[in-house]
């Protein structure tokens, strides 16, 4: 447990198994959630608004307002009053205008997104990544994620949440998470560069690190991953880049080789990122998880929002993945691209709108980089699912996508 | 619609992630085409090694005849499609229907690709200058007296093929004989033949470990270049430049190829206009063996003019008009792009589009959803224009007149140059340069090619090396 407050104010950790009971019927639960969001609203709006300890940011802010915001939101759809959120306020500073007065003098981090060209997008987190991935691991199935495993972290470093927040996830779990150094930013300039090669050299260092790590014997059973990390050392086990490392640390190769990712020992995996189409997660059922026997779970992610949950991939859905937010601490709504306040029909395919609820931050409305199909409850997440997640296809031309 | 899947290791493979192929005519899809990932490809080149040695171990007397009986099937029998049956009929009519090419077209090229697997002892005696091939069987061998060794440069011949002409086909075909199984990218609109070939040599009894079909993305098709020790590299400079300098890649872009009209026949031009126009035009004039260029020592005026005044007759014809002269382009964005381009090069001055001046009409031809782009025949004036040394996706061709003593100094790299001359001095100096691939003297059309000689690149070479080998009772 940090040293921050976590119960100040009002209530900001909810847990996913108050919706695992299944004498409960959904509808039920999707009633119990709707209600929940709301009062989550509520509460939300009233901290960052209220002079005491409200976000200077949206202090400001409300000054331009024609509602106001402590009287006029009671409902999750009343958010429509703050109109889009643009994230072009969160590049540059000062970053502590986005700090409640509520939460001051407690210890801040600022976590970064992009920043290829230009000033990067900021967040300034106090807890929140301990919280969001605290809530996901109730998520985790106990069998492939062990209390006590140790963690590799295949994955960014540097002035990202992901690093810390998988850090936090093996603490909290009772383990130690080894990581590797990776800037994804050098491998999105290699490929502007047209530097193919070094950015497969960049990738290839980066696995090597891994290998070093699983070679180290440490017990590693759980990982973090991106999909193309996940096949490169896929390819990189089973071309023997393990045993050789193995051979050159003189350690003896067991019986039945290291030529997989799990003879490497891994059972679980936590894998993130828009990449994830249904091919690759089948692909990677498959041929990479021997048909299943390593289990993964996609999730979708990014600094704004917390952590979203996928329903149980596997062959008995063809593979399709649909993510949940975590609600109430952060919607996602699929809408429109010509009117955001205008969902698409459940099956449709709309843009992604992003609500985070969290005390720390306030972030109502913000259409995504990504789009894709709107989803129907489901029993364990009892709200709208977002499935065929993608970049904007608006986007997609000027988009480069790395390692991560 | 027809679902055509990938072949891994020769076994069909329905994924999750497909292409849809529409009728360049209708816009009705016509075919799903099941793509796979670079890690799957990574993946499966990883087990060539055993592809390889599972076909080597076939007596190349033997490969040849199922090379030969899979031309006999390609032709003439039913085969899968995916999971659909595809006669020889229903294979032009797919080829056609996405590509844009007329089926009159592809019937013709799809006969060569057949001729070169029907005789694939000729051809594979032009690649290896008559070796007798069980020397690939031991490994060395004895011919002439002299000791023979080649090794295999790679477990599989990676191929990332174009969508605009199947006639490139012939050119990977062999490795098969060759004992080197393959690893094939098809074109985005032209899967129809590589997929049709493969299912032959697979009925042919080819192990299907060695047929690999991998319709993937740009970066898959970097993981194939990267993955293979040897591939082809199809397209133009911008997908090839990349891979200029990495012999393991043999690239195919665009050819530049030429007539040269030398100072003792140029002014008796008209006697050539057929074999020019040949040269041009034949098979839309869309082969990298077309010419694009023509370098007369005099009378370039007239030259073009005559020309210009054949290729205007040229008209925009249905994909399955028997007349058909030129292909029509499946997206019309891209006919409009290249003529816009040639528009704007033609603002430099000292360059006229006479094929347009005499048609009377603009380059590009639309109709329903189809473009065509009508022949241009650009007089310049100097080599140094910038339209004297391109080569476009239609009937495109520049004149220069260029002193016969100059020619050589001026016409840069050249896959095929047709020499029209009889000067024993200039043959000298043709047969002298260092920058044509396939040289032809005298009234021969750069389209006509023999087969027994390889014209660009040598597959042999590309697969094998030759090293010193000597052995002794132990």
């Amino acid at each position: 447990m940090s040293k921050y407050e976590r119960n100040k104010g009002f209530n900001d950790y909810f847990s996913p198994a108050q919706w695992f009971d299944p004498a409960v019927t959904l509808e039920t639960k999707v009633k119990n959630a709707k209600e929940q969001l709301d009062q989550h609203v509520r509460d939300t709006v009233a901290w960052h608004f209220s002079p005491d300890t409200g976000t200077p940011f949206w202090l400001e802010k409300a000054k331009t307002y024609k509602f106001n915001p402590l009287k006029d939101v009671h409902t999750f759809e009343d958010l429509h009053l703050f109109g889009t959120f643009e994230d072009e306020w969160l590049r540059g500073g000062p970053v502590d205008r986005w700090v409640p007065r509520g939460l001051k003098g407690n210890p801040v981090y600022v976590f970064e997104t992009g920043g290829t060209t230009g000033l990067p997008k900021s967040r300034v987190v106090l807890d929140d990544y301990r919280i969001d991935y605290e809530m996901m691991s109730e998520t985790l199935p106990d069998q492939y994620f062990p209390k006590g495993s140790n963690w590799l972290m295949l994955g960014p470093s540097g002035p990202r949440r992901l690093r810390l927040a998988i850090e936090h996830l093996a603490q909290h779990r009772g383990g130690i998470s080894f990581c590797i150094d990776l800037d994804p930013r050098w491998v999105v300039k290699l490929i502007k560069m047209r530097q193919i090669e070094m950015a497969n050299l960049y990738k290839e260092h980066a696995i090597d690190q891994a290998l070093t790590i699983l070679a180290g014997g440490h017990d590693i059973k759980c990982m973090f991953t991106t999909p193309k990390l996940l096949a490169a050392l896929d390819e990189a086990l089973r071309a023997g880049k393990l045993e050789d490392k193995y051979r050159s640390l003189g350690k003896k190769i067991p019986v039945g080789g290291l030529r997989s990712i799990q003879s490497a020992g891994i059972i679980g995996i936590f894998s993130g990122g828009t990449e994830f189409t249904p091919q690759f997660t089948r692909e990677a059922y498959e041929e990479m998880l021997d048909n299943g026997e390593v289990y993964m779970t996609p999730t979708y992610g990014n600094t704004l929002m917390g952590l979203a949950c996928s329903k149980p991939i596997g062959p008995h859905d063809g593979f399709k993945i649909t993510y949940y937010a975590p609600q109430p601490r952060a919607a996602t709504e699929v809408v429109d691209p010509k009117d955001y306040n205008k969902k698409v029909e459940y099956g449709a395919t709309g843009r992604v709108l992003l609500t985070t609820l969290t005390r720390e931050f306030f972030v109502p409305r913000f259409p995504e980089r990504d789009e894709g199909e709107r989803e129907m409850p489901y029993e364990r997440y009892p709200w709208d699912g977002v499935s065929g997640v993608r970049t904007f296809s608006e986007l997609a031309a000027t988009t480069v996508v790395g390692v991560y | 619609m027809i679902r055509i899947p990938s072949l891994r290791m020769g076994k069909p493979y329905e994924s999750l992630s497909k292409t849809t192929l529409v009728h360049h005519v209708t816009g009705d899809p016509v075919a799903e085409v099941s793509q796979i990932t670079g890690s799957q490809i990574m993946r499966d080149l990883s087990k060539m090694g055993q592809a390889r040695r599972e076909l080597a171990a076939i007596p190349s007397a033997e490969l040849l005849n199922r090379v030969k009986a899979a031309a006999k099937i390609f032709l003439e029998e039913t085969l899968p499609c995916g999971d659909t049956p595809q006669s020889f009929d229903d294979y032009i009519t797919n080829l056609s229907s996405t590509t844009g090419s007329p089926m009159l077209f592809c019937r013709r090229n799809a006969a060569k690709v057949a001729y070169v697997m029907g005789n694939i002892d000729e051809i594979l005696a032009g690649l290896t200058r008559g070796m007798d091939l069980s020397v690939l069987d031991k490994g060395h061998g004895k011919q002439d007296g002299r000791t023979l060794c080649f090794f295999p440069t790679t477990d599989a011949l990676g191929a990332i093929l174009p969508s605009n002409s199947p006639g490139v086909h012939s050119l990977w075909v062999p490795s098969i004989a060759l004992k080197i199984p393959l690893v094939i990218k098809p074109g985005r609109e032209e899967p129809w033949t590589p997929f049709r070939l493969l299912m032959a040599y697979l009925k042919a009894g080819i192990p299907a470990s060695a047929l690999n079909f991998f319709p993937t993305d740009h970066a898959g098709a970097g993981d194939i270049l990267r993955g293979c020790n040897r591939s082809l590299l199809f397209g133009d400079s911008t997908t090839t430049d990349p891979y200029k300098h990495d012999h393991r890649v043999e690239i195919h872009g665009p050819g530049y190829s030429k007539v040269l009209l030398g100072a003792d026949v140029s002014a008796n031009y008209e006697k050539y206009l057929d074999l020019l126009v040949e040269s041009v035009a034949a098979n839309g004039g869309r082969s990298c063996i077309n010419a694009s260029a023509i370098y007369t020592h005099s009378h370039g005026k007239e030259l073009a003019e005559a020309l210009g005044a054949r290729l205007a007759k040229v008209k925009a014809r249905p994909w399955d008009d028997q007349n058909v002269e030129i292909s029509a382009f499946a997206n019309p964005d891209v006919a409009d792009r290249i003529s816009g381009m040639i528009d704007n090069l033609l603002q430099t001055p000292g360059a006229e589009d006479v094929c347009v001046r005499l048609r009377g009409t603009p380059r590009v031809y639309k109709e329903g959803r189809c473009a065509w782009l009508l022949p241009s025949v650009v007089l310049c004036d100097s080599a140094q224009h910038p339209l004297a040394n391109k080569e476009f996706l239609f009937p495109y061709v520049t004149v220069i007149e260029c002193p016969q003593d100059e020619m050589l100094a001026t016409i840069g790299p050249s896959l095929v140059v047709s020499a029209i001359t009889g000067d024993p001095e200039f043959t000298q100096q043709l047969l002298d340069c260092n920058l044509v691939e396939r040289l032809n003297i005298g009234a021969i059309s750069t389209v006509r090619l023999s087969w027994d000689q390889p014209h660009e690149g040598n597959l042999f070479t590309h697969l094998y090396r030759q090293r010193a080998f000597a052995e002794a009772p132990v």
